[in-house]
């Protein structure tokens, strides 16, 4: 079966015999991945776009080619488009300060949004609007547009599936309905990418944000997508070796994007096994992981459905890659401390959303999320423990 | 204080399962009193947990006694734990007390170290309590 021979792609499942359902935080890395850093810092270990000596070549083009992958993965029309960043925070850091500073008026949100995507924004001092949900925390499309009427120049950053309730945004509808009041547009797609296709050219989104260690990549590092026609409106982030043509001692004339913002010496290794997690997963193919995640979602909520005093906080059908839950009159973390002796390994607390726990007027959910590798028996064993973990606390 | 750890290090060794002592500290926060709504306040918080524990301090004939809350019924064994241990005492043999002690209960894991650790925090804000006391 697909299902399990993916599952020995992963060391991790030789290892141990945890139930990982917490792959919405980082996912285990396949031995391509390992692989491919371990050649670079055996093989060719090098500095990249520095060295001209063979060595420093063939780092070099690794490295270009994981951008190159990365681009095709994302259908982005030039490589020069994407950027190595250390993940979708520093990402989502970098367009507030060397974009949106200077160039967005105020910036819209949505009410689901990760601290990641709402910190970067008030450190600029921007002034934040916050799209109402509707029910079952969807969007309200009717006040975002009501916003975007308002405030003219603004920058719209997305969420596109949330990382603490499962359900994705309608992001190409509202691009284009940003677009259409002169919005420019940000996509934190850190937890839809490794579920769905993502294609930048079709959404037309202006900014996009990705992690590689979501991806089943190495942990610090992830890409940034900015728009080529934005290109000559971005100003330098961090700066130094690396990102410059010629420098003088009062002024200095920078490299194009990407190099501008890769100054230093960046994470050679993690980006080359950044390219290797996404060739994985081309390998295994999108059309598998989104019917294989469906079904493991499907039978895990048609499972917690039927549990007595069982909370979900939006529509049951609407969960996609990550479940979030509440047992009425029971803590979230008195769950988390008996699944986790029971071998579960599920995330609870606040998800890094406190404004939409706030508002959901609870501190924090259990959440149950799937990877490629995760299966039924998974599912069986988390049910089961959690089962046992409610006799125990309630009454 | 030793007598009373030793009770219950006796106790909790009594279980094979590890479950079974969740089961025994569930219980015991379970039938601990409860604080009042307004007891609930920062000045008693805990710092650094996840899940929110209050210890109050409680002066009776110079001894402390400590009343104890959380809003999760495990941490709120615990507490109950540590707060009995250390009941009934002069601020003085409660600043003696090696706190190294705490640790042959093996319950230092149940609160999740995540940033800081829980089980430290608790003990130390009993030990600030009797800090406070003794210097009057
Ligand atoms: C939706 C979302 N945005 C942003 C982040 C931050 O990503 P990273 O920690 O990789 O920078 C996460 C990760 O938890 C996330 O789920």
């Amino acid at each position: 079966m697909q299902s399990e021979m993916i599952r020995d792609d992963f060391a991790f499942f030789n290892h141990s015999d945890l139930v990982y359902l917490d792959s919405a935080s980082t996912t285990q890395k396949p031995k391509s991945v390992l692989e491919a850093m371990d050649a670079y810092n055996t093989q060719y270990c090098a500095n990249i776009h520095r060295s001209s000596h063979g060595l420093g070549n063939a780092a070099t083009s690794k490295y270009e080619t994981a951008r190159e992958i990365i681009g095709k993965f994302l259908h982005v029309g030039d490589k020069s488009e994407i950027i190595f960043t250390k993940g979708v925070t520093e990402g989502i850091n970098l367009v507030a300060q060397s974009y949106a500073k200077e160039h967005a008026s105020c910036v819209i949100i949505s009410a689901l949004e990760h601290h990641s995507n709402i910190l970067p924004w008030q450190q600029i001092k921007k002034p934040l609007h916050v799209i109402q949900t509707k029910e079952n925390l969807t969007p309200d499309l009717e006040h975002f547009e009501s916003l975007l009427a308002q405030n003219p120049n603004a920058l719209v950053a997305l969420i596109h599936t949330s990382n603490a309730f499962g359900i994705t945004h309608p992001i190409k509808e509202m691009i284009a309905l940003a677009h259409r009041y002169g919005a420019k547009v940000l996509i934190d797609a850190a937890q839809s990418a490794s579920h769905m296709p993502i294609n930048i050219s079709d959404l037309d989104a202006d900014f996009l944000v990705i992690s590689g260690h979501k991806l089943y990549g190495p942990t610090g590092i992830g890409a940034l997508y900015i728009k080529k026609d934005l290109h000559p409106l971005c100003n330098p982030y961090q700066v130094g070796g690396g990102a410059i043509m010629q420098v003088f001692y009062d002024h200095t004339e920078y490299l194009p994007i990407p190099y501008m913002y890769e100054s230093g010496t960046p994470n050679i290794a993690g980006a080359i096994g950044f390219g290797a997690a996404i060739e994985y997963l081309q390998s295994v193919g999108y059309a598998y992981i989104a019917k294989h995640e469906q079904n493991i979602i499907a039978y895990a909520l048609e499972q917690l459905s039927q549990i007595e005093d069982i909370l979900f906080y939006t529509q049951v059908a609407s969960m996609q890659s990550n479940i979030s839950f509440n047992i009425s009159n029971i803590h979230h973390h008195d769950l988390g401390i008996l699944l986790d002796k029971q071998k579960v390994q599920v995330r609870v607390g606040h998800h890094c959303v406190q404004p939409t726990m706030r508002f959901l007027g609870i501190d924090g959910t259990v959440r149950v999320s799937v990877g490629i590798y995760t299966n039924k028996a998974d599912i069986d064993q988390f049910i089961k423990a959690l089962k046992r973990s409610i006799a125990m606390l309630k009454g | 204080m030793q007598e009373k750890l030793e009770n219950y290090i006796e106790e909790l060794s009594l279980f094979d399962d590890i479950m079974d002592k969740y089961e025994y500290i569930i219980d015991l926060g379970k039938r601990a009193p409860s604080l009042r709504e307004n007891e609930k306040i920062d000045e008693y918080k805990i710092q650094g947990c996840q899940s929110s524990v209050w210890i109050i301090k409680e002066l009776r004939e110079g001894k402390l006694y400590f009343k104890t809350d959380s809003d999760t019924v495990i941490v709120r064994g615990l507490a109950r734990i540590l707060g009995d241990i250390f009941a009934a005492h002069l601020p003085q043999e409660i600043l003696n007390f090696d706190t190294k002690e705490l640790e042959k209960l093996g319950l230092q894991e149940i609160i999740s170290p995540v940033r800081l650790n829980g089980f430290t925090s608790m003990i130390n804000k009993i030990y600030q309590y009797a800090k406070d006391e003794n210097r009057g």
